[in-house]
């Protein structure tokens, strides 16, 4: 009962557009502070027809937000198709479960488990962090709900919820030599894509891929690789200072700070796009997740620059 | 060993404000090693409570005393006699033995002097790291004798996170990542195959108070 007749996992358009081959690119969506609707829809103009789903995040960097199963209801209703993002720091494994029910029979098909980053660096950091569960775990409970139709208890559920499965990967953190065998880890627990981590350090992300290549993993899992282009000189150094695991070389840096005045955050578009055409040829990727934080109506210029319009129809 | 730390002077003085006879009751064991509720702390916030008190020209009259341990029953008993001369008792040991205080004497309030912070080691005087959260499910033997439960952040089973920042955790620059140092002593032990495997959801077993009897042992008939 793993599949539908027509052989797909939940059949969303991210899975179509991967199992057909295209590389496929998705964007990403922070839900507002607050309930305004108006708030979604905004960013969520800039992205339709530009992307093959949007990620939906999850209380990101613990603040709280408008949930994140609702915004992808908020957006699907614009046409638009939700990676519906789900952290292990806020959830148990009943409001999970509960969660997973009500989202696939809302008509969301792809989600992806994440541990969340730690609640200290939120808005309420003395909050209880859950963790009941971790992200791999997570994982294998999604795909245990999907294909066996059991709850993590083992009880029978009804009906099939079906999730293409997604989870994140960090070539950079270290160690870094473990990272590998904890992608290995995920796709033994039942992950269908991976989204990573933002890529700046390009030699280690191609160091991490061949890895995979040569373990035979690139071909168990679709590899989405992440990519955040560069706003000003301020915002990479920032990331390269302040924000755990991630790996931005000095090089990046220079090379913005080499830009005309003025034309910064076009250099650290065509940065990223740069990126792009690399990841396109690299063996052992398949797409490219764009996270333009707070950024969205830069969207269709990043990727009509990065040709990878128009998104194929599968 | 449990370790504690003293309670802030004012939140500790409230609690007491309407008694004019306060018992300071401190505990010989862990709390004593760790420098938070030993008959030297008790001496100290004996001390402290009597200068406070007149100064508001509110004198309170106060016994101290240290017994060896006040999670035992056999060392309580010598409270018996002590305990009717006063109104009120302020505990210093940990939270188990404020427990048993206020159960053996049900007519006193007993109020705690002390937060109790975990069981920790002994890194220096006066310097304690929790090591074990009592998860009642122990792991150390697939993880190098390095706790996640304890030392990581999110008490992840698969670790580490995506946060490990040049071997610390995200959290803290401070705080070593559990889940580097396990990939560490593993590696050196040729042990990394531990990790390889997935670890399933744990049961939680801390999540109903938990009565322990050994194998050969049993409840005595009185409280069954």
């Amino acid at each position: 009962m793993s599949t539908e007749g027509n052989g797909f996992k939940s059949g969303s358009n991210l899975e179509k557009i991967l199992t057909a081959g295209h590389f496929a690119f998705t964007g990403e969506l922070g839900p507002p502070r607050g309930n305004a609707v108006e708030e979604v829809a905004e960013k969520a103009k800039h992205l339709k027809g530009m992307v093959d789903a949007v990620n939906i995040t999850d209380n990101q960097t613990a603040m709280v937000r408008m949930a994140s199963w609702a915004a992808s209801l908020l957006i699907m209703q614009q046409g638009l198709e939700p990676n519906f993002q789900m952290v292990c720091r806020d959830r148990n494994r009943l409001a999970m479960q509960a969660d997973i029910l009500g989202a696939t029979a809302l008509g969301i098909k792809n989600m992806l488990c994440l541990s969340g980053d730690h609640q200290k660096f939120g808005d309420h950091p003395n909050a209880k962090g859950v963790f009941d569960i971790d992200s791999i775990q997570l994982i294998g409970m999604v795909k245990k709900m999907r294909d066996e139709g059991k709850f993590l208890g083992g009880a029978e559920l009804d009906g099939s919820p079906k999730m293409f499965i997604g989870a994140a990967a960090n070539p950079f953190a270290d160690p870094f030599e473990w990272r590998v065998h904890r992608l290995a880890k995920k796709i033994s627990a039942g992950v269908d894509f991976i989204q990573t981590q933002c890529i700046y350090n390009m030699d280690k992300f191609r160091k991490w891929v061949q890895q995979a290549n040569d373990m035979g993993l690139t071909e168990k899992v679709y590899i989405l690789a992440g990519v955040t282009p560069m706003k000003s000189v301020g915002m990479a150094k920032y990331m390269k200072a302040k924000v755990p695991g991630m790996d931005v070389p000095d090089e990046v840096i220079k090379r913005l700070q080499g830009a005309e005045k003025g034309k910064v955050a076009a250099e650290g578009i065509k940065m990223a796009c740069e990126q792009i055409e690399e990841f396109k040829e690299l063996k052992g990727v398949h797409g490219v997740h764009l996270m333009a934080i707070e950024w969205e109506h830069k969207v269709p210029e990043i990727a009509e620059q990065a040709k990878v319009l128009p998104r194929p129809e599968v | 060993m449990i370790v504690a730390k003293r309670k802030p002077f004012d939140e500790i003085k409230e609690y007491i404000k309407d008694y004019k006879k306060v018992l300071v009751a401190g505990c010989g064991t862990c709390v004593a090693v760790c420098l938070a509720g030993g008959e030297k702390e008790v001496d100290i916030l004996n001390t402290e409570l009597d200068m406070a008190r007149r100064l508001d020209n509110n004198p309170l009259e106060t016994g101290t005393i240290t017994i060896e341990r006040q999670c035992d029953v056999e060392y309580l008993e010598g409270l018996d006699d002590v305990v009717k001369d006063y109104e009120a008792i302020l505990s210093m040991a940990c939270g188990v033995g404020i427990q048993f205080l206020a159960e053996r004497f049900p007519g006193i309030p007993v109020y705690p002097a002390v937060d109790t912070t975990g069981m920790s080691a002994n890194l220096a005087v006066g310097l304690y790291e929790e090591r074990c959260r009592s998860c009642g499910e122990c792991v150390l033997g697939l993880t190098g004798g390095i706790c996640p439960v304890t030392m990581c952040a999110k008490g992840l089973y698969n670790g580490p996170c995506g946060g490990t920042n040049n071997g610390n955790c995200e959290i803290d620059d401070d705080q070593p990542c559990a889940w580097f140092k396990i990939y560490e002593r593993l590696a050196t032990q040729g042990r990394l195959d531990n990790i390889l495997k997935i670890k399933e959801p744990v049961g939680w077993n801390d999540q109903i108070p938990r009565t322990l009897i050994q194998p050969g042992y049993m409840k005595p008939e009185k409280d069954a």
